[in-house]
């Protein structure tokens, strides 16, 4: 057999390029059709339009309202059974956790048409509260991802810290709102990182529920089956904005410190 | 009194969380159509399940993508996370932004410039495959490079070099020193590649061919149908992927127990 020498860093080669193909080009790719007309011709009028039409800032709009109801509700949900988890009289947090983040792992339109049965059973009709049950579901669908990092978050904390604020005279409600409150910050901007962006472009989700309204994900889904490449990548331009700006606020805030989607160790 | 609190808090999201799954598997070994209705025992879903060619080919698609994508994610990911580690730091930053791209883009945004990069540029058809199967592994290769990264922080760097001068090739050195240090970072990749992929709609939907379907594209088509048969059979199909999923849990917090004892003494 021939000996191959090669040094370590030549490695990176294969993935730079596998990166540079199919993760870079594609963004160039849509900026080229966000910025271009029919003819191929450079053009902002894409933009234009976007910010022109009421239908579209309406949708745009609409998603902003559905990702901060959900996100609140995954929060208000998720940071009582993380506290818990992490400070309570629960010996066995580990196996506990697992059990809520477990749902993580099942296909995410099963577990959808799982509690769809289950509204249609208590309402009647889905299509009759076609907004409530999009937050419901969503939440259903982010809340162990919002509960992940909150946990991380809250079982770093020194507990002496707690008890100092306590010995000083802080009482309970003092104790939350000044000390493991802050302190949990970063563990709550990762939790909304992962749950604020998702639930403004999940729109299966309001398919499944028969919500008939648009959310901005919706935007490309309908424009690509329409051919309409131009304004398709548009949508996907402000998307990418608005995570850059997300992706922005977090790294400040979290101190670079982040949850990945999936990303629990097994 | 306050243990009371913390139970019924956490009894209530378990229950919210849970009741949906459960009581469909209790749905699943009934004859009854709908939730609600009171139905005999009866295995006909998970006959349906697994006699509907259809519903069966869905299923091993599924997870022949899932596995295959996993595979040359896991691949490409760990090179690539050993290559990135011993560059020059610039070279790493920018593997590192780009590696960033797909997992905190949204998913809809990735599928969609695949897709139009795969048909406009490349002008690669969706029959072939090749534009699903490089849409899920761009998403699920940087999740393998990130959950290789830290074990490769923690390793001993001298023992590769210790190999090289003991008259290891390079490749030697790597397969027998490197890379036995990071497979549990390998192993949680290609976990998460795999439930990644299996949980992948977006993506799919846009560059998949035609008659293709995956679990999630299926089942989201087949909320908008009614055949009563294709929807209970997959309450049966849930009710199997719920307990594998509760099954591999187990066995991993076993196994990682057993080894954190190992390692404890």
């Amino acid at each position: 057999m021939r000996e191959v020498r090669f040094s370590r860093k030549q490695l990176a080669l294969p993935y730079a390029l596998f990166l540079l193909l199919f993760v870079i080009l594609p963004l160039l790719v849509v900026i080229k059709y966000a910025f271009t007309d029919a003819e191929g011709q450079i053009s902002f009028y894409n933009f234009i339009r976007f910010f022109q039409s009421s239908k579209t800032i309406g949708t745009l709009l609409y998603s902003l309202v559905v990702a901060v109801l959900t996100t609140v509700g995954c929060l208000l949900l998720a940071y009582p059974v993380a506290y818990i988890l992490a400070k309570g009289a629960y010996v066995k947090k580990h196996t506990f956790l697992m059990l809520f983040v477990l749902p993580m792992w099942i296909n995410f339109t099963l577990r959808i048409t799982a509690l769809k049965e289950i509204l249609t059973l208590l309402e009647g009709n889905l299509a009759l509260h076609p907004f409530l049950n999009t937050i419901i579901c969503m939440i259903y669908d982010f809340l162990p991802f919002m509960i992940l990092p909150l946990y991380n978050s809250l079982s770093k904390l020194d507990n002496s810290l707690m008890e100092a604020a306590a010995d000083l005279g802080a009482k309970n409600s003092q104790i939350f709102l000044r000390v493991v409150l802050p302190l949990s910050v970063p563990g709550i901007i990762s939790g909304i990182t992962m749950v604020f962006l998702p639930s403004m472009t999940n729109y299966v989700v309001l398919d499944m529920v028969y919500n008939s309204t648009y959310i901005i994900g919706s935007l490309i889904g309908s424009y690509f089956s329409s051919y309409d490449w131009h304004n398709g990548s548009v949508v996907s331009i402000i998307l990418l904005l608005i995570i850059c700006a997300i992706t922005w606020v977090s790294n400040r805030f979290a101190g670079g410190e982040q949850e990945r989607k999936a990303g629990v160790s097994f | 009194m306050k243990n009371m609190v913390q139970h019924v808090c956490i009894g209530f999201v378990l229950l919210f969380l849970y009741a949906p799954i459960l009581i469909l598997v209790v749905y699943s070994f009934t004859d009854a159509t709908m939730l609600g209705a009171i139905g005999g025992f009866s295995f006909h879903n998970y006959e349906t399940l697994f006699t509907t060619e259809e519903l069966l080919g869905m299923i091993k698609g599924t997870l022949l993508l899932a596995f295959g994508v996993a595979a040359l994610s896991t691949l490409l990911g760990t090179i690539g996370a050993i290559g990135a580690f011993y560059s020059k730091s610039g070279t790493r930053k920018i593997i590192e932004l780009a590696n960033q791209v797909p997992v905190v883009n949204a998913d809809v945004v990735t599928g969609f410039s695949i897709c139009i990069l795969m048909i406009a540029l490349f002008q690669v058809r969706k029959e072939t495959f090749i534009p699903l199967v490089i849409g899920q592994t761009a998403l699920c290769a940087p999740f393998v490079y990130l959950s290789v990264l830290p074990r490769l922080k923690q390793m001993d760097q001298q023992l590769y070099e210790a190999a090289l001068d003991l008259g290891c090739t390079p490749m030697k050195a790597l397969i027998k020193v490197t890379i036995p240090q990071i497979v549990p970072g390998i192993a949680s990749g290609f976990m998460t590649a795999i439930t990644l992929s299996l949980d992948d709609y977006f993506i799919a939907t846009y560059t998949k061919p035609a008659t293709f379907d995956t679990i999630s594209t299926y089942v989201v088509n087949a909320t908008r149908g009614s055949q009563t048969d294709i929807k209970t059979a997959l309450w049966a199909l849930s009710t199997l992927i719920f307990v594998a999923v509760v099954g591999i849990v187990v066995i991993m917090n076993l196994k990682n127990k057993k080894c954190r004892g190992r390692s404890g003494k």
